[in-house]
């Protein structure tokens, strides 16, 4: 089937305004999203830039906005457009370095601020003992791959550049529920303030779009609760 | 501009972090990556990380390495794989003292699973040896290393990439680097540098590789002299998504998945009768191409089917819900009701840059090259020989990424500044210009499509004579068009479309390297299979193969295998 594609692009070097190309390309039912933007790129248009690798949402690269929609692009197929016309931009609330490139040095200070590591005391000389019961804490916040999406979709995010963002809390969820780490009330106070989880208004989009379908705002109401029965 | 550091690492998967942490805290450090760290492909590794911990019943190194050298063929050496096997046990605790979420068992130690060619009792049955967490152990040990080198500060270069590699005489200078958002070109002087850059599936058309799996670092050494060790070996992992190549994990056969052909019936029954579907992987890859040539692919097509229907669903949530997810999302598959079409797709090279059991490079003597080092997928150490087990790329990972770092620090004080690194980027800015400057020509995409075509057609799960010659002469044309490639993007933000013309001469280079190896090797070992020499022949053939480019011709030598503890033996499962 035939595939159209209306792609953002701009160069802030280059170009005074963004603008969008317009693709036609040929494409399997069952091939991806990422597999038109790359038949674009080798066939008709190599001036288009965007991130990929791993091509199967492993690793995060691809994150872009489908037809409103902050996805991976090599998660989303072409049958599922019907041969309707796909827009495609980058991810909202960051600032656009080209095409579909963001900047995403923010998303990842953010992440490091919260400590991305295990706060322990000395290890044993085997493992940590930890009961699957505990293990299942952390939930699915393990399955996070930094992708962005969440924060792109984000409306909180997209009004207030201060607020720490969804994928930054659930990289602190990870550790605050893990039952190794030593931290927990540190952690919790470390997420207790205006810009850190209590921005968070229960829009639901970072739920709704990420692609490892992790409970986000659920996550993000375990920490409140947690901050809440500590305090109270 | 120049940059330097001390030491200088080249790739932020396991072995690259790994290395960076013990570097880190004793010398400065610059660790460089083609990707954000944390999309480097260590995070697809799905199933699980190999050590005889004997949680889940007994175990000993020794059986562990008694599989590896077994599943290898027999072609690992020795005496790296002892180290690999022993330390396995050390560095999956260190994994999770670090907070790596394991799977658990009832007691709360780490869990572990069946999977391919891991045995008891030297190859009596299979045994539970898979560490995991779940179906993405890559992606969560990922993680929990980059979040060390977040605690150590270590200085990260993201999205920069490696364009060549300055050595003057037997000693490393360092790096030449492109900044993908700039299109700056930078020298990197550097007293050490270690290449930690992965594999080069991207030689092949199906692949469970990620695209920036090109090899880069593998060959920037090659073209700098360094002869590669063991070319010929590729490994096809037997359960691709059929036409995609997404990797549907071993852990699917460790956790009682079955291999079925058109037939319905379990084939692998009859090729390995002690542990049928956890044979090793190149065992396998070619009883199914076997099906399928001999018409019992499934609607006589060229795929097989892998069924998890009586696997239940709670224990595919718990144990492979990744896997679940791909083949809903890719296939439109429930993997609890229907079965999964699958055939083998390109996964893992086992040969390399050849280093010894510290990460030392070796030059053409066998000798090292001071200050260069490599570990992880991108090096041959070799403890994987002919086939690597499932399981053991991540504790070579971390095992070697280890050692190196380790020996890095020992040797580092011992090391003079090299002055070769001046004026090292002007080869990267005339390549670039040839590049630019050319105003109608062929396409990248066109010929590495052509190039991956060739490779599968001709040089895959089985290989012969008449074909390789053919591939080869078909390379070659390919590397000739090379000299004519142009491109459409002439900016200087993000201009991918210049490093995939540029990383296309690292492709065609490396497939030449494989296809002449395997023409070499006159035997069937391993995941090499020559349907003209169908025998393992030990008299000729126990010995590694070493590939070295020339002005002419590669030149191809050779150097013994060490066997410490096991002879080799018919393999037989």
């Amino acid at each position: 089937m035939e595939m159209k594609l209306k792609v953002f692009r701009f160069d802030p070097e280059a170009d005074k305004k963004t603008y969008y190309s317009n693709y036609t390309v040929k494409a399997e039912p069952w091939e991806r999203i990422l597999d038109c933007l790359n038949r674009v790129k080798w066939e008709q248009d190599g001036t288009l830039s965007y991130r990929m690798s791993c091509a199967h949402g492993v690793c995060g690269s691809d994150a872009v906005k489908i037809n409103g929609r902050c996805a991976l692009a090599c998660q989303k197929l072409v049958k599922d457009y019907h041969g309707e016309e796909v827009v495609i931009e980058p991810l909202p609330t960051f600032k656009v370095l080209k095409d579909l490139i963001v900047d995403l040095d923010i998303f990842f200070e953010r992440v490091d601020w919260i400590r991305p590591y295990l706060i322990a005391s000395a290890p044993p000389e085997k493992e940590r003992i930890q009961s699957p019961e505990d293990a299942k804490k952390m939930g699915e916040s393990i399955r996070c791959i930094l992708c962005a999406c969440c924060v792109g979709a984000c409306p909180i995010s997209n009004e207030n550049e201060k607020y720490l963002g969804p994928a930054a809390i659930v990289q602190a969820f990870r550790r605050i529920f893990d039952s190794r780490d030593k931290e927990k009330a540190e952690r919790l106070k470390q997420m207790d303030y205006p810009d850190g989880v209590w921005a968070c208004l229960n829009h639901y989009e970072c739920t709704r779009v990420c692609p490892k379908e992790i409970p986000v705002t659920k996550e993000i109401n375990l920490i409140k609760a947690e901050i809440k029965k500590t305090t109270s | 501009m120049e940059l330097k550091h001390d030491v200088v690492i080249v790739g932020a998967g396991l072995a690259g972090l790994r290395a960076a942490l013990e570097v880190g805290d004793a010398a400065d450090v610059g660790l460089i990556s083609k990707v954000f760290p944390t999309r480097s492909h260590s995070g697809a590794a799905q199933g699980g990380i190999g050590a005889a911990l004997g949680n889940e019943e007994p175990d000993s190194w020794e059986w562990h390495m008694y599989d590896t050298v077994k599943g290898s063929d027999y072609l690992a050496d020795q005496d790296a794989v002892e180290i690999l096997a022993k330390d396995a046990i050390r560095a999956v605790y260190e994994l999770e003292h670090m907070g790596v979420p394991f799977n658990r068992t009832p007691e709360g130690k780490i869990a572990q699973r069946a999977f391919g060619g891991h045995t008891k009792n030297f190859g009596e049955a299979a045994i539970k040896r898979a560490c995991h967490a779940a179906d993405r152990t890559g992606r969560v040990i990922l993680d929990t290393l980059f979040g060390e080198a977040v605690r150590r500060g270590i200085k990260v270069y993201s999205e920069f990439q490696l364009l060549d590699l300055v050595m003057e005489a037997n000693q490393v200078a360092g790096i030449v680097v492109y900044e993908l958002s700039s299109g700056q070109v930078r020298t990197i002087k550097a007293k050490c540098v270690l290449l930690a850059t992965g594999g080069f599936g991207k030689v092949y058309k199906t692949t469970s590789n990620c695209f920036a799996n090109t090899g880069d670092g593998v060959y920037y050494a090659y073209r700098a002299g360094i002869p590669l060790e063991d070319m010929e070996f590729v490994q096809f992992h037997p359960t691709g998504i059929y036409g995609l190549g997404v990797l549907i994990t071993e852990a699917a056969r460790g956790e009682g998945g079955i291999l079925r052909n058109a037939e319905g019936r379990r084939f692998m029954e009859e090729v390995a009768p002690t542990i049928k579907d956890l044979a090793p992987r190149d065992m396998v890859s070619r009883a199914m191409m076997t099906e399928i040539r001999e018409g019992r692919g499934i609607d006589r097509r060229d795929f097989v089917h892998l069924d998890l229907t009586h696997i239940g669903k709670d224990r595919l949530a718990e144990k492979l819900s990744d896997i679940s997810s791909f083949a809903k999302i890719y296939l439109g598959i429930d993997v609890s009701t229907e079965p999964i079409p699958v055939n083998p797709t390109c996964h893992y090279m086992m040969g390399g840059i050849p280093t010894n059991s510290d990460a030392q490079v070796l030059n053409e003597h066998g000798q090292p090259v001071t200050g260069l080092y490599a570990a992880g997928e991108c090096a041959c150490i070799s403890v994987h020989g002919a086939n690597r087990l499932g399981c053991n790329s991540l504790v070579d990972l971390v095992v070697f990424g280890r050692r190196a770092g380790k020996k890095i620090n020992e040797d580092l004080g011992d090391i003079a500044w090299s002055g070769a690194a001046s004026q090292a980027e002007d080869r990267v800015f005339d390549a670039i210009a040839r590049i630019k400057d050319r105003k109608k020509g062929e396409r990248t995409g066109d010929i590495r499509a052509a190039a991956q075509q060739i490779m599968t057609d001709k040089c895959s799960v089985f290989r012969k004579e008449k074909d390789l010659k053919a591939a080869l002469s078909e390379l070659r044309e390919l590397q000739e068009r090379y000299q004519e490639v142009s491109i459409d993007n002439l900016g200087s933000r993000f201009n991918t479309d210049i490093l995939e013309a540029l990383e296309l001469e690292s492709l065609l280079g490396l497939a030449e390297a494989i296809l002449v190896s395997a023409m070499a090797r006159k035997e069937s070992r391993g995941a090499h299979f020559r349907e003209d020499y169908p025998e393992r022949d030990d008299n000729n053939w126990l010995k590694h193969t070493l590939i070295q480019k020339t002005e002419a011709e590669p030149k191809i030598f050779h150097k013994p295998v060490t066997i410490t503890r096991f002879q080799p033996k018919a393999r037989t499962y």
